[in-house]
């Protein structure tokens, strides 16, 4: 075989592709080489020279991230040579760093402090070299940057512009005035950030971290007056558990029930509630576009993209704002949810909407910008009074005392509590498209979706963009203007896909009727605030939670809710309608692209 | 007595014995890989510092398959104390052109840029008069080569080739992990021949008069001559060309001020040198050929020109790999406080065995030889680090 080359790391032999690096070759070999600048999702960068490798026969130690495995190389990785090196890379590295770890949020989910730890780094070696304290940025609602924490690792930098192509971040300055900084330097509630939050799940020291809102909750919590719900999101339910010692993609819904109702939640709903809701005023909207366009001849922007992930919303915003029309004016689940804890809920349970404090725990950092948005105070009081991330609910957990590994598991409660697995799969990249579809093609059709058991596979998976395609037959009289169409469909997660879609779209060669983007790559289960590490392995394995959690469930449809059927029969009164607009729809702001 | 081994020459100055032109005119009718020989025979390294062979340089350039090919003339001449660069490119542009027209031949390379320091660019007028003769002259000739002037930042790492490179592209002046080389893979991903002004005038003096002449010239570990900036405590500062292999006795003979304490040389990348070895050490031999040639003499406090040195490490730097961005501020904060007396004298050893963490790990050139300096100040003036 021409493409594979042999080698030896530490003695044993390695077959690799050729291109493949030292790195690459160490893991086949079963060989650790600590990293702290590599990210599996990223590009190689090379700068923190903490994966040095001594190669037989070269004068200096080499990068193993950045250098190609070469036929016939001996590698060595735990030489007196390497260690010392190692130990002084790691040493000026924290000689650089603020080390009041105690005090910091990524403690014992550091990489520095792992490193550290693991080489035994003595202060004493180096003179702190810590530049003099810049307050820490905390102008967003979303992401807060500590300088004094970054390790100039670059993987943020790399986060915003190759898995986001948003390069709100960037590396200004050089030599000792090199840092990570903004476009001029502004505060990062000034610049292109789409509160994603994909830096700080990339980032691997406390440099970037949700701002956090979790002891505005506690006291809520503790006060009498207050009503305190909680409405959780499906990515939620399948990331917690890594912050509590399960393993990657365990199911924790109803022991995280039991938690948030034992920390005095006054009720603890399901964001999976207004999942349907979307899916119901969503599919509706997309129903009276695909009317409007085919039987008024008006028109009407198509295709229509979803709109309920807050990053996205401002990423389209920023950089496509003559788009904006495409957008479907549905608001996102939670601030649905929101709208109807302070009007719908306080009317059925006879409480003031004044004293209730509505609190969502998300897999996202944005969902805590998009709660804040000027315009998300239908219900006459701030709709979500605050966006908790997995990892905020992790740490209240924690605090609480709870035992949380052998609690006892329960059901949301009710009202808005009920929901279905077409909501649940919202967490996963194409999930909101599955659950449209399962809907929308039975309206039309007055049958199920034409896939097997429901689960429409081309639209699963981590590829950057996905695609389906229905064609509609046999259509009830009242959809007869879709009769023998072809609906395709497409999904993309990661901004970067969302670029692609959206050019196509601004060139007007879009092939697509609706479409569904994702800001985070592999949607909300790799969000920005659900719980560090995230790659594709990861990924992957909260996916596979996602569907599991839906094939368990009896409903699978959203229009089967029946807590949804009785909103709209006692409130709302139909998709679409006057209160729906009022409360379940939203508009959309240009912004500039800097 | 022993025979001298300072001598000056006046060939890369020189007035045209033969017109530019002419010479290129011959030198593309030969066969391209008897070129390449030819300057691979001369023992030709290259004049910017780190002293690659250009002939191999020329040969793995014509030996890359993609198109379009590049030359870059690297005129970022940033290292303190040269400044020989700008006076080949005032004095006789005319063979720099020539150098990257025989390299764009042998190397089938369709593109030239010129990467002019910022501080330069008061040149650019003159220079681009020259290229217009030269585009005519090349058009006449049936060479499709054309060479553009790009002006750089001002930042000290863009000499570094792959730094260059990516700043040419517009984006921050950082050096690449290698591989792939630039001749594999550079500018926009194609193919690109970087080298240094002088390196290219050479090149086309190996050219015009033969390897064999050229190995006359220096010794037979560095062969030819080359251009040297002199300045410091000197009486005489000023562009020299000297053959390369002189010892330090006799360069401070002819260049000192009687009163001289240490020579650095290549450059504050390069090597210092105490008054105890000037017999002993040849210029031109294993060092850095950069050229730059600073003179101190004992009026200077060598902490002083250390702490001068640092601080233009520590701000040069690009910042993006660990050892050079800490390890620089690392080394000025440590002989800072060793003289104050808050570390101890001990101290300096710790420093000396992270310059060679540095050489080993740091990513380019920059970082891996601040310990040249560091080292050979420490070793030889370590009662004026202290005291």
């Amino acid at each position: 075989m021409e493409n594979l080359i042999n080698l030896t790391i530490d003695g044993i032999d390695v077959q690799v592709e050729r291109g493949k690096s030292i790195l690459e070759a160490a893991k086949i070999a079963n060989v650790r080489i600590p990293t702290l600048c590599h990210h599996d999702d990223l590009c190689v960068a090379g700068n923190c020279r903490v994966c040095v490798v001594e190669v037989i026969g070269r004068p200096r130690l080499e990068a193993s991230c950045a250098v190609p495995a070469e036929d016939g190389m001996k590698v060595l990785t735990s030489t007196p040579k390497v260690r010392t090196a190692r130990k002084d890379i790691v040493s000026l590295l924290v000689a650089e760093h603020n080390t009041q770890c105690t005090t910091c949020y990524r403690s014992t989910n550091c990489e520095l402090q792992s490193l550290s730890a693991e080489y035994n780094i003595d202060n004493d070696d180096y003179i702190s070299v810590l530049k003099p304290q810049k307050p820490i940025d905390k102008s967003s609602w979303s992401v807060e940057k500590d300088d004094s924490k970054c390790v100039r690792c670059q993987r943020c930098v790399r986060t915003c512009a190759e898995l986001q192509h948003v390069n709100a971040l960037t590396a200004s300055g050089k030599g000792n005035h090199m840092k990570i900084s903004t476009f001029l330097e502004l505060p990062m509630n000034d610049v292109v950030c789409t509160n994603c939050g994909q830096c700080i799940t990339h980032c691997p020291t406390g440099a970037l971290t949700e701002r956090r809102y979790y002891s505005d909750i506690w006291e809520a919590i503790g006060d009498p007056t207050k009503h305190v719900i909680i409405n959780t999101a499906p990515s939620v339910r399948v990331g917690l558990g890594e912050m509590l010692g399960f393993p990657i993609g365990t199911r924790v819904t109803g022991k995280m029930v039991t938690a948030l109702k034992k920390m005095g939640f006054d009720s603890v709903l399901d964001t999976d509630f207004t999942a349907d809701l979307t899916i119901i005023e969503e599919g509706s909207e997309f129903l009276q576009r695909l009317e409007d366009a085919l039987v008024h001849k008006k028109q009407v922007a198509l295709p229509m993209l979803t709109s309920c992930s807050p990053g996205w919303v401002k990423f389209i915003e920023h950089m496509y704002p003559n788009h904006l029309d495409h957008l479907s004016t549905c608001k996102s689940p939670q601030q649905m949810f929101g709208a109807l804890a302070k009007t719908y809920y306080a009317e059925k349970m006879g409480i003031k909407p004044e004293n209730i404090v509505s609190v969502a725990g998300m897999p996202c950092a944005a969902k805590k910008f998009e709660a804040n948005r000027p315009e998300m105070k239908s219900s006459g009081y701030q709709d979500v009074d605050c966006g908790l991330t997995t990892r905020e609910l992790g740490h209240m957990i924690k605090q609480s005392g709870l035992d949380f590994t052998n609690l006892q598991e329960s059901h949301f409660d009710s009202l808005m509590g009920e929901s279905t697995g077409a909501a649940v799969i919202f967490g996963a990249t194409g999930g909101v498209m599955e659950a449209a579809l399962r809907t929308v093609y039975e309206l039309i059709t007055g049958r199920p979706v034409p896939f097997e058991n429901l689960n429409i596979v081309p639209v699963r998976g981590l590829e950057g963009i996905k695609e389906a395609s229905v064609k509609l037959e046999n259509c009830l009289p009242k959809y007869s203007f879709l009769e023998g169409v072809e609906a395709r469909f497409a999904v993309a997660h990661g901004l970067k896909n969302a670029r692609i879609i959206m050019d196509q779209i601004a060139k007007g060669e879009s092939p697509y009727h609706f479409i569904e983007v994702m800001a985070c790559p592999g949607g909300c289960i790799g969000g920005g605030g659900q719980p560090i590490p995230t790659n594709n392995a990861i990924r992957r394995k909260r996916i596979e939670a996602i569907y599991a959690e839906d094939e368990g469930l009896a409903k699978r449809k959203s229009h089967d809710n029946e807590e949804l059927k009785k909103l709209y029969q006692d409130f709302l009164k139909e998709p679409l309608g006057h209160k729906s607009h009022k409360l379940l729809h939203t508009k959309y702001r240009k912004r500039n692209r800097y | 007595m022993a025979e001298k081994t300072l001598k000056k020459v006046d060939i890369i100055f020189a007035e045209y014995l033969v017109s530019p032109y002419k010479i290129l005119e011959e030198t593309i009718k030969r066969p391209k890989n008897e070129i390449i020989q030819e300057i691979l025979d001369s023992g030709l390294r290259g004049r910017g510092g780190a002293g690659f062979p250009t002939g191999l340089k020329w040969k793995f350039g014509a030996s890359a398959k993609a198109e379009p090919k590049y030359i870059v003339c690297n005129a970022d001449e940033g290292e303190p104390g040269t400044f020989k660069d700008r006076e080949i490119l005032t004095k006789v542009p005319r063979k720099v052109f020539l150098g990257m027209g025989i390299c764009a031949f042998v190397t089938g390379a369709t593109k030239g840029i010129l990467y002019l320091r910022a501080e330069y660019n008061y040149l650019i007028p003159s220079l681009n008069n020259e290229l217009q003769i030269f585009h005519e002259k090349a058009k006449l000739l049936g060479l499709d080569f054309n060479i553009t002037i790009f002006s750089g930042s001002g930042a000290y790492v863009c000499g570094e080739e792959t730094a260059l490179i990516e700043s040419m592209e517009g984006k921050r002046g950082e050096p690449r992990n290698k591989p792939p080389f630039p001749v594999q893979s550079g500018y926009l991903g194609k193919p690109t021949i970087v080298n240094n002004v002088e390196t290219f005038v050479s090149a086309s003096m190996v050219c015009r008069i033969g390897a064999v002449e050229y190995k006359k010239l220096g010794t037979e570990d560095q062969s030819g001559s080359k251009l040297f900036s002199i300045s410091g405590d000197t009486h005489k500062a000023g562009v020299y060309e000297l053959e390369l292999g002189m010892k330090v006795s006799e360069f401070v003979e002819e260049f000192g001020d009687g009163d001289t304490k240490a020579v650095q040389i290549g450059g504050v990348a390069g090597v210092c040198v105490p008054r105890k070895n000037f017999e002993a050490t040849i210029i031109g031999q294993g060092s850095s050929s950069g050229g730059s040639t600073m003179v101190f003499n004992s009026t200077r406090s060598m902490y002083n020109v250390l702490h001068n040195y640092l601080e233009f490490f520590q701000e040069e730097s690009c910042g993006q790999c660990t050892p050079c961005r800490v390890g620089c501020q690392q080394l000025l904060k440590g002989i800072e406080a060793i003289k104050a007396g808050t570390k101890p004298a001990e101290y300096l050893n710790q420093l000396m065995k992270l310059t060679e963490t540095m050489k080993l790990t740091a990513k380019c050139g920059l970082g891996q030889s601040v310990g040249n300096s560091f080292n050979s100040i420490v070793t030889n003036f370590r009662e004026e680090m202290i005291y």
